[in-house]
């Protein structure tokens, strides 16, 4: 590892070993090809970008959830929801707020329903947390019928579009020499928000806070030994987490410009859930693949469907067909799911070399005694360190350990 | 394996951790009943006994994970009765587990750092922006675990993950994940379970070398190790405290001989 990064020149080398450096980095190449991707490209992708910018937000939030933290949320769409409904119910005000404002709001809103539910959920394990946030993606979509005044019923909410600014028209004419629509605004927030979310979520994950989630994630008694106060740290990634799926429904009624129930069924919390298997639990940029995967596969899978003779209709059934099969085939084939799978490459790789450049000589199995007393003993009062969370999907290290 | 103990007959001073009156219940088990311990600054206090004498009970009431049904804990002469587990770490005790316990999903220098963590102040938002002071503290803290690793021989595990090493390797991991919190006292339930004859002598030149450092609370079957390093043993049979003294008292204390040692001497050492 350290000869590769020896054959960088030695100011950038010092830039990529500090994290914030290498985050910001990495963001400020995002938003210089959100910002051309979207100066250049015609109406069709830029809304379909957009579509992909909302929803790999919410897939970088969710995976730091379930991947990072070991909280298997089956709801994240109702986090959405409520982000997307404070959005529509606040621009269609008189009040005329900045759209920052707007979201922002979005944003609050859907953190401050992650507390309770964090709250809850804290205290629930594995396969209950999973049922009660179930049943939470069931439940928000019916607020909106229950409140028909407020929140339109099952017509749902027609979605204002937003004013763009003059200065965010007079950078896109100097680059492009053409007006920019209101939809290429909310399309260029949202590439650019999803940069934004990406570097913090990055930040994060490297940071104290972070190493506590996976620590928690990873052996609960371990971790309170360590001094980590495990429902603190699963309520704040809770939070975290609702917080990047209230913003990703807040652009998604943007985006969409109609905020309705039938936007906010169970499918939208399991496509998320898709999203982070197929890229790789934990991992951002398997959150961004796997975001990316469903936004652009159902397009492609339908136009080859018409290439090859079917109907419409044939080709729209086809998409969710192929997705049920790559789901399939990644869990089979790469349960670490895509970037899982090339770090455990890389793993073996230098595990590899560390063997045959002589390593340890040391017996490796635990004695036939050892067994019986620790098969014997019941260590702590709570779960016992022999009982190590079930909630979270395999990932790489553990299919290695097994 | 050398005797390294200073005279075990040293006054202990005013003890750390001390236990009174303990008893717990577990349905009609006594699992502990009245149980009194006390270990002071510098000492190793070995705790012994047959298989479900209460050893590891003792440890999670000693940690917060057991509420006791009666009797007090205090710490520098402070009640600790409504202690959380995860207060422990900040008073300065640290505690390895019978299970290896290590977050297999971390590599090692992360499993330690995270042993390091009483060290930290830099919360969600600093992390989150990343600011300097964040940074600075990250860097200091994966420096303090790096130095464990090397001080255990293990520096150059600090990539690998847990599941790849040897078991010895990882009970070293473990270990360094306590000791790097730099308590004052540390329980280790079992640290030689599993571990080669050369590898326990190294064992016991660690655990004495670590009483210049802190106090050492140990549960061990290996008898050997135990008479080697401890300068005070506690034997629990059936929850009771039926011996308390220096291994050479306790080693001919009739009760103890009857109730365990006997046979067990026999056999190990
Ligand atoms: N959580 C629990 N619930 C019910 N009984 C328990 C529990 N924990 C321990 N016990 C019982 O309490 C007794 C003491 O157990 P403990 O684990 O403390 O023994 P130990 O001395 O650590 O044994 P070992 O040498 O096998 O580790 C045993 O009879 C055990 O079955
Ligand atoms: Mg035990």
């Amino acid at each position: 590892m350290a000869e590769r990064t020896l054959a960088l020149p030695d100011r950038l080398r010092r830039v990529t070993d500090d994290t914030l450096g290498r985050h910001l980095l990495a963001g400020l190449v995002g938003a210089v090809v959100v910002v051309l991707l979207l100066s250049f490209l015609g109406g069709f992708r830029v809304s379909q970008l957009a579509s992909f910018s909302y929803l790999a937000i919410a897939a970088a939030g969710l995976t730091v959830l379930t991947g990072l933290n070991g909280q298997l949320s089956l709801g994240h769409g109702a986090f959405m929801a409520i982000g997307a409904y404070t959005t529509a119910v606040l621009q269609r005000t008189e009040l005329g707020l900045p759209l920052v404002v707007v979201l922002v709001a979005a944003v609050l809103v859907a953190g401050a329903v992650g507390v309770v539910v964090g709250l809850a959920a804290a205290r629930l394990h594995g396969p209950y947390i999973a049922g009660a946030t179930l049943a939470l993606a069931i439940a928000v979509p019916g607020l909106a019928i229950f409140w028909r005044d407020l929140l339109g019923g099952e017509q749902g909410l027609t979605v204002p579009l937003p004013d763009v600014p003059a200065w965010f028209a007079d950078a896109v004419f100097f680059l492009t020499a053409t007006d920019p629509s209101s939809s290429r605004y909310v399309a260029y927030l949202a590439g650019l928000a999803l940069v934004a979310v990406l570097v913090l979520l990055a930040n994060v994950a490297r940071s104290r806070t972070g190493r506590r989630w996976q620590a928690v994630r990873d052996d609960e008694v371990a971790a309170q030994l360590a001094g980590i106060d495990l429902g603190r740290a699963r309520v704040l990634a809770f939070v975290v987490s609702a917080a990047c799926a209230g913003l990703a429904g807040g652009f998604m009624a943007f985006v969409v410009r109609l905020t309705a129930p039938s936007g906010f069924t169970l499918t939208l919390s399991l496509t998320l859930l898709t999203a982070i298997v197929l890229g790789g639990l934990g991992s951002l940029t398997g959150a961004l693949i796997g975001a990316g995967l469903l936004t652009f596969l159902p397009q492609v899978v339908t136009s080859v469907g018409g290439d090859v003779g079917l109907s419409d209709v044939q080709s729209a059934e086809l998409a969710p067909l192929v997705y049920g099969l790559v789901m399939v085939l990644v869990i089979l084939l790469a349960p670490g799911g895509l970037v899982g799978t090339i770090r455990l490459k890389r793993a073996e790789r230098a595990a590899r070399r560390a063997a045959a450049a002589g390593a340890t000589a040391s017996t490796g199995a635990p004695t036939s005694a050892d067994e019986r007393t620790r098969a014997a003993s019941g260590t702590g009062a709570t779960t016992g360190p022999e009982d190590p969370q079930h909630d979270a999907p395999p990932s790489t290290e553990r299919k290695r350990s097994s | 394996m050398p005797d390294t103990r200073p005279d075990a007959t040293a006054p202990s001073g005013s003890p750390l951790l001390a236990l009174e009156g303990v008893t717990v219940r577990f349905g009609g088990i006594m699992a502990l009943s009245e149980v009194g311990l006390d270990v002071g600054p510098g000492r190793v206090l070995g705790v012994i006994g047959p298989n479900g004498a209460g050893k590891t009970t003792l440890f999670n009431v000693a940690c917060g994970f057991q509420r006791p049904d009666e009797g007090t804990i205090t710490w520098k002469g402070e009640r600790l009765d409504r202690l959380r587990p995860h207060d422990l770490a900040g008073l300065g005790i640290a505690r390895t587990l019978q299970g290896l316990g290590l977050f297999e999903r971390m590599t090692v220098l992360d499993n330690v750092t995270v042993g390091a963590d009483r060290h930290g102040r830099a919360g969600f938002w600093s992390g989150l922006l990343a600011l300097p002071r964040s940074a600075r503290e990250e860097a200091a803290l994966r420096e303090r675990a790096m130095a464990a690793l090397e001080e255990l021989g293990i520096a150059h595990t600090a990539p690998r993950y847990p599941a790849s090493l040897p078991y010895a390797v990882r009970k070293k991991v473990a270990l360094a994940r306590a000791l790097v919190a730099e308590p004052e006292l540390v329980l280790l339930d079992e640290p030689a379970s599993g571990l080669s004859g050369e590898e326990m002598d190294e064992l016991a030149g660690l655990v004495r070398g670590l009483t210049s450092r802190m106090a050492v609370m140990l549960v061990e079957h290996h008898m050997d190790l135990v008479m080697t390093v401890c300068d005070d043993i506690a034997v629990l049979d059936f929850g009771r405290l039926i011996a308390r003294g220096s291994p050479d008292v306790v080693r001919e204390d009739p009760a103890v001989v009857a109730a365990y040692l006997g046979d067990d001497v026999g056999q190990e050492a």
